[in-house]
């Protein structure tokens, strides 16, 4: 799992990238930098133009995306983490704690993963056990009581598939979330960052404005778990990806998300400062917005928001 | 014993054969059809839980067999014009055409020894009784029955969980049912979930463990993860038992543990208390 972590097709992206550090670093020419980062761009731009949709599983999976924390780090000040579910332990999976946007303060939850391999394992990838969904319960539980809106970052590639996840209820934590959230009496901003992957993400998903980064990609099942089911053949990723409709703007046409927040040429890896202020003026506008409304008006207003998805016939 | 049979056996043999005879799936006893359905589908000699589907579990609860079946004209579309090895569209004709109308669940109105409540029931052979914006929908529309209605409700979960050929719109549909779900908490009305041989992902996630009171069949698989995926995490296998309703008894996530021919009555009885 994450072994190789620059997909192939980013090779010539990723080559001029150094080529461009070592060029700074080294003293180059000011028109030899110039001429490699208009080279960049170009490259940048024709590849994002025509992204196929498995290619976009894997950007959203690039470890230099910005991940929750650096999020945290960048637009947010007095940030409190705090730990644990008060049952069993600390899921290093999910971050949760206070901070404040503009002096004013709310409650954070978030997947966490790693950058490098230490970090990853510590975060298991970004993959929830029950604590760690019920940590961010608590801190949701916490902001509800303190008036505090909640803003919760998405970016896993699932909830843990382990047997002592099983055991202590992954999915009854997922589940108490899902109706917990719904019934919240403050305002919940969701940014899908990443990986939006399925019920380990939707269990901190719900909310009353959904945004979305442009390159992150939300679905109910991986493309590789989906091909090994239907395709019965790993090497139908590909194809897998483009049924399931789980880009920006597939669920934005479905009715699943609020706002497409752009991305920076090339991913927000290629300039995480520009990604994570795009974040932020999405999240003042949202929680500003919502700020207006009636406590008690919330529930109601969410629970017709989920209400009106999906698609049937009725005859 | 029950749990040592292979869960991954396609639909078609775990339907009760046509013929006078049948054979358990559990002990591989051959018994007398009429034996068994008298029975409920449990084997007598064994104990094994034959699966049985919606209709049948819904004349199983309900008093006298009788019951009036809810939104029965919601049915799935192909919204993602999804394809795998066929059409999605095309397998939904074929259901249909095979009579099929009421999608992945059944709902019915009706009494449990007296009680009035509405019970809905997931139907496996309709695509491995998974959940896409149909069985929201209806679901949906069974809580809100609820709410207006002020009777308990009652789901019989047999799931592998949400629907894939719907993609984002089927794990949508856990969060719109457990938003319903929040309703009927904050209303007061009773909500009993009975968690059947399969109940596993999206469905287990979301309003299988959500009952006041959560009841598991003998020997169900009931999970998040499908064991296969938990052993290629793990890479080893997993102990005897795993994930069935015994093993969720023991670590808190069910309330007990009843046969099927308690069933109705414990429906009844807890309900009476409740409501």
């Amino acid at each position: 799992m994450g072994s190789t972590p620059v997909p192939p097709f980013l090779a010539p992206i990723e080559d001029l990238r150094q080529r461009l550090a070592e060029a700074e670093r080294g003293g180059e020419g000011r028109a030899e930098i110039a001429r490699l980062r208009t080279q960049l761009d170009d490259e940048a731009r024709r590849l994002t133009a025509d992204l196929t949709p498995w290619q976009r599983c894997l950007l959203a999976r690039h470890f230099e995306r910005p991940h929750t924390l650096d999020y945290v780090r960048g637009l947010f000040t007095d940030w409190v983490e705090v730990h644990g579910d008060r049952c069993f332990g600390d899921d290093p999976a999910i971050v949760a704690g206070l901070a404040r946007l503009d002096g004013e303060s709310v409650a954070i939850v978030g997947h966490q993963k790693g950058r490098d391999t230490r970090e990853r394992l510590y975060r298991n990838f970004g993959q929830p056990r029950p604590e760690g969904y019920r940590k961010a319960l608590r801190v949701m539980h916490m902001a509800e009581k303190f008036g505090r809106p909640v803003i919760s970052f998405v970016d896993t590639p699932g909830a843990y598939p382990g047997l002592d996840a099983e055991e202590r209820g992954q999915a009854e934590a997922i589940a108490r979330n899902l109706r917990e959230m719904a019934a919240l009496e403050v305002p919940i901003v969701v940014v899908v960052t990443g990986e939006g992957g399925s019920g380990g993400a939707l269990a901190v998903g719900v909310g009353d404005r959904i945004l979305m980064m442009e390159h992150a990609v939300y679905s109910v099942i991986s493309p590789e778990g989906c091909a090994a089911i239907l395709w019965k053949d790993q090497s139908e990723v590909q194809r897998a990806a483009a049924a399931l409709r789980l880009t920006s703007n597939d669920l934005l046409r479905l009715g699943i998300i609020d706002e497409i927040l752009p991305e920076p040429l090339g991913g927000a890896h290629m300039d995480p400062a520009l990604a994570i202020r795009t974040v932020g003026g999405a999240l003042r506008k949202a929680l500003s917005g919502l700020r207006r409304l009636k406590r008690t008006d919330l529930p109601r207003r969410r629970f017709a928001k989920f209400r009106a998805m999906g698609y049937f016939s009725e005859r | 014993m029950a749990w040592f049979r292979r869960t991954d056996e396609p639909t078609r043999k775990s339907r009760v054969p046509e013929g006078l005879w049948v054979k358990c799936e559990g002990c591989r006893e051959i018994l007398y059809k009429k034996e068994l359905e008298r029975g409920l589908f449990v084997c007598p000699r064994c104990g094994f839980h034959h699966r049985v589907s919606a209709r049948t579990r819904l004349a199983q609860v309900f008093d006298d067999g009788r019951w009036k079946e809810l939104f029965a004209r919601i049915f799935s579309t192909d919204p993602l014009e999804f394809v795998d090895s066929k059409p999605y569209a095309e397998r939904l004709r074929a259901l249909r055409e095979k009579g099929s109308r009421s999608d992945a669940l059944v709902v019915g109105a009706g009494r449990i020894s007296g009680v009035k409540a509405i019970v809905a029931a997931m139907e496996y052979s309709f695509m491995g009784g998974s959940m896409g914006s149909a069985v929201g929908e209806k679901m949906t529309r069974a809580i809100e029955q609820c709410l207006k209605s002020r009777l308990p409700f009652v789901v019989v979960s047999c799931s592998g969980g949400a629907r894939m050929q719907e993609g984002i719109l089927s794990l949508m549909q856990m969060a719109k049912i457990s938003a319903a779900l929040a309703q009927l908490h904050a209303a007061r009305l009773p909500y009993i979930s009975v968690l059947t041989d399969p109940t596993t992902g999206g469905v287990t996630a979301s309003f299988a463990m959500l009952g006041d009171l959560n009841i598991g069949e003998p020997g169900a698989l009931i999970g998040f993860a499908g064991p296969r995926v938990i052993e290629q995490t793990i890479r080893q296998t997993l102990p005897e038992g795993f994930q069935r309703s015994e093993f969720l008894l023991e670590h808190g996530m069910l309330d007990m543990v009843v046969p099927r021919q308690e069933l109705k009555e414990n429906l009844a009885r807890c309900l009476q208390m409740l409501a």
